[in-house]
Order: structure tokens, then sequence, then C-alpha cells
């Protein structure tokens, strides 16, 4: 195994990209695919670096889905990072996961509900919760770094132990203002 | 953008044709047609069916070629079907599993609605696209003999993704039907592979 190491400096709560990859390394993800958000920048820089981990660049989420279907078919663990405005796009594919009892966690950094400069954000945050749990989904939600590790973990043995579909929203409290 | 001329070939046959000797090649169809052309070939463990969830058959197949690099992975849809997904050949094309195809059984209609014309009918085309998001091989075929060579093509190894379109008659014969509870067949699958159910 040849993992990258968290540079040690930047630990601590602030650091909870590296708690993150600590956590889903340990629960042996081998697969991560994306749409890039600012906030999930160090946790795919992260993935990326890990030659055990394949990981996928999407051009819209709802490709992450199926992926992850795949990849359980295959006998892997897998994860998805997005932003609040993808969820959207995912809702119909979402019917594999949910009538298939796929394992399934995605991250989700949330946009439109804290210090928001961009009104276009608002409408999809606010119908974040409400369309996953519509879809089937349970939705855990943190607001603190140490919260957010805490449940990731929790959420990662409910998808992959317990075959539960999961969506872990990361409040935009947490990631920050983001800067103009 | 020209029409193309329609093709006489039967899907049944093509398909059929296509699987006769597919080994321990791992298959994912798409939802309508090429799902109940891959049950009419025989029902396989090592099938898996999709009766929703569209343009996600091609995807389906990246993460489980992902997962599982010693086998070969076919994902077998329709036109109406890779076109909501057209996004995801890009995604394959950077990904570049090299265990990977792609066949379109393509009768250039959205054949489980009511046979509307969809865009492969219409002058677009999944080869070129394929080929500009950087796949190793592709081809159109509209023959039986086509297909054959195609079979024996598909069982070697590939340096990346390949997509071949195989040009059908537009009908729709007797629904041969796989089982449609997902969990059965999901776990039935990863059981072929040798993964216990949870």
């Amino acid at each position: 195994m040849h993992s990258p190491q968290p540079n040690p400096d930047t630990r601590g709560s602030d650091d909870w990209p590296s708690e993150l990859y600590r956590v889903l390394k340990a629960a042996d993800v081998r697969q991560m695919s994306y749409v890039p958000d600012a906030g999930h920048s160090q946790l795919i820089r992260l993935f990326s670096a890990d030659p055990d981990v394949t990981t996928s660049v999407l051009t819209t989420e709802e490709e992450g889905i199926a992926i992850a279907a795949g990849a359980w078919l295959g006998g892997q663990r897998s994860v998805l990072l997005m932003q609040s405005s993808g969820v959207g796009n995912c809702i119909n594919m979402l019917s594999l996961s949910a009538i298939g009892r796929f394992p399934l966690l995605m991250l989700v950094t949330m946009r439109g509900e804290w210090a928001e400069f961009n009104p276009w954000q608002v409408p999809m945050s606010r119908a974040t919760q409400p369309s996953l749990e519509a879809i089937g989904l349970k939705v855990m939600r943190a607001e603190t770094a140490e919260d957010l590790v805490e449940t990731v973990e929790s959420a990662a043995s409910l998808a992959y132990e317990s075959d539960q579909q999961i969506a872990v929203l990361i409040g935009q409290r947490l990631i920050g203002k983001k800067k103009w | 953008m020209s029409m193309s001329v329609p093709s006489q070939l039967d899907r049944r046959a093509a398909v059929a044709a296509l699987l006769k000797n597919r080994g321990d090649t791992l298959v994912v169809s798409g939802l309508g047609s090429p799902t109940y052309d891959l049950h009419a070939t025989g029902d396989r463990d090592d099938n898996f069916y999709l009766w929703g969830a569209m343009g996600g058959a091609a995807l389906i197949g990246l993460g489980l070629a992902q997962a599982q690099p010693s086998k070969r992975i076919l994902a077998l849809t329709g036109d109406g079907e890779q076109l909501m997904g057209l996004g995801g050949i890009a995604t394959i094309g950077v990904a570049r599993p090299r265990n990977l195809d792609i066949v379109v059984i393509d009768n250039q209609h959205f054949g489980e609605t009511g046979m509307q014309a969809s865009h492969t009918g219409r002058g677009v085309d999944l080869t070129a696209i394929a080929v500009a998001c950087g796949f190793t091989a592709t081809g159109t075929l509209r023959t039986l003999e086509d297909v054959q060579r195609l079979a024996a093509q598909i069982a070697e190894r590939a340096d990346g993704p390949r997509l071949f379109v195989i040009k059908v008659l537009a009908e729709n014969p007797p629904r041969s039907l796989p089982s449609r509870d997902a969990v059965f067949i999901k776990n039935r699958f990863r059981a072929h592979l040798g993964f216990a159910a949870a």
C-alpha cells in the first residue's frame, strides 16, 4: 500500500479532508468518482495520488451512481463526491441504488445555504435533502469537522455493511465562505 | 445531416451471434430491448439486466471493469439509452479501461415507447463521438457476417475502451423478460464472482 500521507502541519480539526481520506481508506474504498467542488479539492487530490484507488472525473453526477453500482457488482466499495447542485442531476439514476439495494455513499458539499454569494445555488440547495429523501436515500448531515468525520465513518458502515444508500451533507458553514 | 439507410438486420440474430462464444465475459444490458435481447440468448448468472436507470449501462460497465480488470465486460445497450448517457462516453474515454466494450444495438428509434425516431437516424454518429473521446476502436456494422467478425474481435485484448454500433431493423420482437428483481439479479451476479450476499 502506497497511500499519500497527510501533511502533519495541517492536521487537526481544520484538516477534515485528510481525516475523511483516512476513514474511507480504512473502510476499503477502492473507487472514487467526482464532479469537482472547491470543498472537495483536497480529498480529490489525496485519492488521485493513491494508486490503490481508481478515480473517475464525471461529466455529470448521475454517472457516479452507475459507476458505484458497477463497482459493487465487481466486489469493490466506492465513494462519490459532488456539490449540492449535482444532487438534482442524480435523481432518476438513484432508482438503481434504491431498487437494487446497492451500497452507496455520497459526500455532498452544500452550497446556497450559508454566506452564499451566488443566488443560483439557492434553489437546488433547498431541494437537496427533500429530493434525496424522496427517492429513498438516508440523509446525514454534519456542521463541524469533528462531527463530519464521525458521520462519514458511520455512514460508510451503514452503506457497505448494511446495504444502505447514504448521502452525507457537508454544511457550507463548515466549508467556509467561497473566496472571490 | 443525412438520414442513415435503414438496416434489415434482425436484432435477436445479431445479439445471438455477438454472444455465441462469449466465454466468461460479463454483460450489462440497457433497459428495453437490449435487456430482452440478452435474456433471449439465455438467462445467466453473469448477466446484469437493467429495467431503468437510463443512460447508466455503459457506466455500470465502467465501475465493473475497474473492479474486475482481469475480466472482459460488455455493455449491451440501445441508441436511446446511450444517447441519454452521452457524457459517459467522455468519462469512459478518460478512464480508459482496457476491458470494456460498448455495443449499441441501434434501431434508430425509441422502440419501447412507440418507435419515435431517435438522433442516430438523423445523422448523429455515436462512433464518431467515441473516437473524439479517445476510444481505441469503433465500428458500424450492418450484416450478420460483420457481427460474427466483431464477436471474434472483442474477444481479443484491447488497449482501451471500444464502441461498436450494430444497425438493426426497427421492430419489436416478442419480449423475453428476465427477473425485474434487481436485488436478486445483483446477488446472483456477485455470487458468480465469488462474493457472498450481505
